[in-house]
């Protein structure tokens, strides 16, 4: 294992540097070196298989980081793990509420976690609720609200410790059209109403494009191009989209790219439980 | 944007033992069904079990009637069935996501299988009052001193604690939901019956009293038995026993939640 030196002159919300992971033979992030900087909404972007939700969970604590280094509002991931976690909001990909229990439940429960002090607790439960719309419905059971109500609900949850970053990983995928518009808009409105930093993957490239200050283009687990949406499609071609971006750096269509990312996955979770 | 000022480590075991309790009440207050369908078996247990072997005086129990010392096993029994299964919970979590968000919150691991084992003997709890009741209707002696009872509900919670660190140690070895089921299944019943629950450990065979004095089940027995009806007890080293026990379970299964979540 080795230790990168990070070196950055103001404290970025996220810096990785040689950041490399490996499960078994296969490696799912390789080299990547990434700045986000405060109060930018940054994507992520790539096919299944890129390395992104590897990415994520190394920088949230949920995986060791074998190689490279990663620091979060300035905490280094190896000696502060704690310190980050209590300045991270977490979306991950899978629809991930209790059912068995209320929405305002599911939240109070996350605040609690977070150390959310009793006498502020159902004040920023409540504003949490509101904050994603969801006030209407905050005492009926979340195992009855709808795919796109549960993402919310997991927004809700995700900001109740009011978190210096926000880490949404493919926060849209699965959801129908009018879903998907719905979250965008809430990230949206509270960005603008925080300034708060925002990281997330996905791979719908129009969204990223409409949505994100800059984006990386992450392929077999390296980063190929980043800048913002503009600069990145000016870089191809007058009329280009972040599709041929895409194409462009990595020599394959996003849609072909997925076919062999989900060959990846698979091939990464068999290491992952061999080595498991 | 601001977070939270970190309490000190040690409070904050405390506090996520709190929280999971009130998580566990709050999906029973929304679902009670669990509370009756569970309360069967244990019922059987008594009505049928207990009564018959109450008239025929098959099992020695000295001058206690066999209704009065089959009662605290089947409440530790009771008990048993709830937190055997529950590492089934944890892998739903991790099927659902849920797993994955509870492990990047500032909980150290050793607090969330030790809030989730204290969770599992509050649904115990619930259970073993449901037990107590029936246990009084039938004739039971049962001990209405409230410390004795205060005792034996805490009794009640270390024991499924610890039962269900065993189950949540079981999943972080075997991941699959089936296979957590039929080791369950496989190991709940020898448990039960090497254990002090059904009859007195003077007439097992030394082999079966060779494996009574490991299982952390008759120390549960021993203690009910000695808070509820009285019998003569050993409650210090009952309660080290259980004590210790459910710190090896934390230790252990927190040591392999992260496996569960990859």
């Amino acid at each position: 294992m080795t230790a990168t030196v990070l070196d950055v002159d103001l404290l970025p919300a996220l810096a990785c540097a040689g950041v490399r992971h490996r499960f078994g033979d296969h490696t799912a992030v390789d080299g990547v070196d990434l700045i986000v900087q405060q109060g930018e909404l940054f994507g992520l972007l790539g096919p299944n298989g890129a390395g992104k939700t590897t990415l994520i969970r190394l920088l949230n604590t949920q995986l060791p980081l074998q190689e490279g280094a990663i620091s979060v509002e300035g905490h280094d991931v190896r000696r502060s793990p704690m310190a980050i976690r209590r300045l991270l909001g977490y979306v991950p990909q899978q629809l991930s509420i209790e059912a068995a229990l209320t929405g305002r439940e599911n939240v109070a429960w996350f605040a609690r976690l977070f150390d959310v002090p009793r006498r502020e607790r159902k004040a920023r439960v409540a504003d949490a609720l509101e904050t994603m719309g969801l006030s209407d419905a905050a005492d009926r059971l979340a195992g009855t609200y709808s795919g796109g109500m549960v993402r919310r609900l997991e927004l809700a949850q995700a900001l109740v410790n009011r978190p210096a970053l926000l880490v949404l990983d493919e926060p849209t995928v699965g959801l129908d059209p009018i879903a998907r518009a719905g979250v965008w808009q809430r990230v949206e409105e509270l960005r603008a109403a925080t300034g708060m930093t925002v990281l997330l993957t996905t791979h719908y490239m129009e969204e990223a494009d409409a949505l994100c200050d800059r984006v990386a283009l992450m392929h077999l687990g390296t980063i190929r191009a980043d800048g913002t949406p503009t600069e990145l499609k000016e870089s191809v071609g007058p009329d280009a989209t972040l599709e041929d971006v895409f194409r462009h750096y990595t020599g394959g269509s996003l849609g072909a790219e997925t076919s062999r990312g989900l060959r990846e996955i698979r091939r990464t979770r068999r290491a992952a439980r061999r080595v498991g | 944007m601001s977070a939270e000022v970190a309490p000190n480590l040690w409070l904050r075991f405390p506090s996520r033992v709190n929280t999971f309790c009130i998580v566990e009440l709050q999906k029973l207050s929304h679902d009670r069904t669990e509370l009756f369908t569970r309360a069967v078996q244990p019922i059987l247990w008594l009505v049928v079990f207990g009564q018959t072997f109450n008239r025929i005086h098959a099992i020695p129990t000295g001058d206690v009637p066999y209704l009065d010392f089959l009662a605290p096993g089947v409440i530790a029994q009771s008990g048993l069935f709830v937190a055997i299964f529950y590492g089934i919970q944890i892998i739903w979590e991790r099927d659902a996501g849920v797993l994955t968000k509870l492990l990047v919150t500032p909980t150290p691991r050793a607090a969330l299988i030790l809030g989730k084992s204290f969770a599992a003997g509050i649904r115990a709890f619930a259970q073993v009052i449901v037990v107590l009741i029936v246990s009084a209707l039938l004739g039971v002696a049962l001990s209405t001193n409230p410390v004795h009872i205060i005792g034996a509900l805490v009794v009640v919670v270390l024991g499924a604690a610890f039962f269900s660190c065993l189950s949540m140690t079981i999943a972080g070895v075997v991941l699959k939901r089936d296979r957590l089921m039929g080791i369950g299944q496989m190991i709940t019943m020898p448990l039960f019956f090497a254990s002090n629950a059904l009859y007195p450990v003077s007439v097992m065979p030394s082999w079966l009293r060779a494996l009574s004095s490991v299982n952390p089940l008759s120390y549960e027995v021993d203690a009910l038995r000695g808070l509820l009806i009285g019998t003569p007890d050993h409650l210090g080293p009952d309660f080290l026993v259980l004590i210790v026990a459910v710190v090896a379970g934390v230790l252990t299964a927190s040591s392999l939640v992260d496996r569960l979540a990859r």
